[in-house]
């Protein structure tokens, strides 16, 4: 070790902001603030469920409220990123290799996109949102 | 050889940033629509308490919140450290211990309904 070594100043708290890369990880590990609170808010309705009519109204009604509505319109975005993001490192985390080649990246995020076309389109049709 | 609990938490999290990925858009917007007082017939008390009876539904639903709290927590807590919170212990054991929980709490209200 030299007894001077190079340390080069990077902060705690605001790293991401310089570089693009960096700063659309941290918003792919914000996101998952949004799921938790989503899921939340799912597991209320559950309880809600669980408790009869009465309950689960009122988790309806507070579905209904303008402020859940706007956070909800947001998170809807935000969840679009995230699958978006997602997808499109899965190749990376996830290669398929056939013989000696790897599985070309597109390949395998195209196919999570229709993947994720099709299960949303199941269940949107599953709760009756094609009747109108 | 040390035991690590590492392999555990990160499959449930890449799992349910996989299970995220694909229904909670999707979700997002049944959610929208039922605060907007649409889907009543298969949203409503009857609709969802039907579908949370059979075990299909209670499977769904279980996963869904079982992966997904453990995905935020686990993202929660590399986030937090990449914002320069440095009580990654602390983190850890509120994060993991709202995910069991919540875990738990899922199991619990699925099986009453």
């Amino acid at each position: 070790m030299s007894r001077k070594p190079y340390v080069r100043e990077i902060s705690h708290t605001t790293w991401y902001l310089a570089r693009r890369r960096d700063l659309l990880h941290m918003a792919q590990e914000v996101t998952s603030l949004f799921i938790g609170i989503y899921t939340i808010m799912l597991l209320w309705g559950v309880k809600a469920l669980s408790e009869g009519p009465g309950a689960y109204q009122v988790f309806l009604d507070a579905l209904g409220s303008p402020l859940v509505i706007a956070f909800n319109w947001i998170t809807f975005v935000i969840m679009l990123y995230h699958s978006i993001s997602w997808f499109s490192v899965t190749p990376k985390a996830m290669p398929v290799q056939i013989g000696e080649e790897f599985l070309p990246g597109g390949i395998i995020a195209a196919g999570h996109y229709i993947a994720w076309v099709v299960v949303s389109a199941v269940i949107y049709y599953l709760a009756g949102g094609f009747n109108g | 050889m040390a035991r690590s609990n590492k392999p555990m938490v990160w499959s449930l999290f890449a799992a349910g940033g996989t299970v995220a990925a694909f229904v909670m858009p999707v979700l997002m917007l049944l959610t929208i629509m039922a605060g907007y007082g649409q889907l009543t017939d298969s949203l409503g008390y009857e609709g969802m308490k039907s579908f949370a009876s059979g075990w299909m539904g209670k499977l769904f639903l279980l996963v869904v919140i079982v992966t997904c709290l453990w995905h935020a927590a686990h993202r929660a807590r590399t986030a937090l450290h990449g914002l320069g919170l440095r009580a990654d212990k602390a983190v850890a054991v509120i994060g993991y211990g709202i995910a069991s929980l919540g875990s738990l709490l899922a199991v619990f209200y699925l099986l009453r309904i």
